[in-house]
């Protein structure tokens, strides 16, 4: 009855939510530091880009009066980001059902939906901008935690920091050949 | 206009996140929990519930029987490879740095053991001999009940996982100090059993 039609992404939105706030697979993914770096904060900004399309014409409007090219939502989203990079904000969430309960609501919130709003109203140079710290923020927290010698986390291993520092490095240097294809290839004006 | 809202909103986002920031990390002081426990004891010294323990002699105390003494405490199990052989070598030279308080009773070693269900008397001591107990001063102990254990991890800010690697655990390891009084007021890094010691013999004046 309530996936008629999967494809609406308001559903698609709902159904990631519930899904991720299912006790065993919260429970799987906060178990490993990788797993909630690179799934669940991510799925959780995920959910955020899709409830754009929940709001309703005159909220779109009155926040896009005060987010001229999306530079106020970035920035939003941009500070909220670097909370849940804290390695004390990512161990809270864990043991505190408080802070558990801020990051489920600010990462989509707060993440995810500003930069939906934000991204179509963003010109070339503020893309340019966003992308490259993005990147560049992976390259930094990958290679901190390749090399960190100690636990940044109370609640995770050092190899789990590792590899996460590992995969992070990866997933940058990605970025970089996605944004350098864009350049070389990709028509300017459409991202 | 539209210009001019968005600089006013970015400009209130930019103050409220560095303010928040400020807050959460201590004056951009802390980043990890681990940092964040040390400044926050040293700040808000915490009082220490009275767990009851069962010592490697195998009587038992309650924690409050130590009140009147300064306390360092570490948190280890047995059969820890890492960490915990190393602090208790490190405890075993307090013994000697500490010789003349702990010969007065003014201050008491003690470690506690956080895997309750394997370390027994038996493994306590024979962890204490591994590591050159001096025989004074130094206790091994570990909780009675299962809730004393969580009352404990939670008063000093202990955080255990599973290590599957190595089949044991992971903790967050270091010395922390109790005064008289039974509370928290001060922890030290795990390799630094001299300053701890040393601050140990300033507060006694020493």
């Amino acid at each position: 009855m309530i996936i008629r039609s999967p494809h609406h992404p308001i559903r698609i939105a709902a159904l990631t939510y519930l899904v991720l706030l299912a006790p065993p697979l919260r429970h799987i993914l906060e178990s490993s530091m990788t797993g909630q770096m690179l799934l669940q904060i991510p799925l959780l900004i995920g959910v955020g880009l899709l409830l754009r399309q929940a709001l309703p014409a005159r909220a779109l409007s009155i926040v896009a009066s005060c987010n001229y090219q999306g530079i106020a939502g970035l920035l939003l989203a941009s500070v909220i980001s670097a909370f849940w990079m804290l390695p004390l904000a990512l161990d809270a969430s864990v043991t505190e059902p408080f802070i558990a309960a801020a990051k489920y609501l600010s990462v989509p919130l707060l993440i995810g939906l500003p930069l939906a709003l934000s991204w179509p109203r963003m010109g070339f140079i503020v893309r340019g901008v966003f992308l490259l710290e993005l990147t560049a923020s992976f390259f930094r927290l990958g290679w901190l935690y390749l090399i960190w010698p100690g636990r940044l986390c109370n609640n995770y291993l050092l190899d789990d920091q590792q590899r996460l520092g590992q995969y992070m490095l990866w997933i940058g240097g990605a970025l970089l050949l996605g944004i350098a294809i864009k350049l070389i290839w990709g028509r300017f004006g459409s991202v | 206009m539209a210009i001019l809202r968005t600089l006013l909103a970015s400009l209130v986002l930019l103050l409220a996140g560095g303010a928040a920031f400020g807050v959460v990390t201590d004056q951009f002081q802390a980043f990890t929990t681990e940092t964040a426990r040390r400044l926050a004891v040293r700040r808000h010294p915490v009082q220490i519930p009275p767990v009851e323990l069962q010592l490697q002699s195998g009587s038992r105390i309650s924690l409050a029987d130590l009140r009147g003494k300064w306390l360092l405490v570490d948190f280890i199990y047995t059969r820890c490879p890492t960490y915990c052989v190393a602090l208790g070598s490190e405890f075993a030279q307090l013994q000697d740095l500490l010789s003349k308080p702990l010969a007065q009773g003014k201050v008491q070693l003690l470690s506690i053991s956080f895997d309750p269900i394997h370390d027994t008397p038996a493994q306590l001591k024979a962890y204490m001999q591994r590591s050159r107990d001096r025989g004074l001063g130094w206790i091994a102990a570990r909780p009675v009940e299962p809730q004393g254990l969580g009352n404990l991890e939670r008063a000093f800010g202990i955080t255990v996982i599973a290590d599957p690697s190595s089949g044991g655990y992971t903790h967050n390891a270091a010395i922390h100090l109790v005064d008289p009084g039974g509370r928290l007021v001060e922890i030290f890094d795990e390799d630094a059993p001299n300053l701890a010691g040393r601050t140990v013999l300033q507060r006694l004046g020493q």
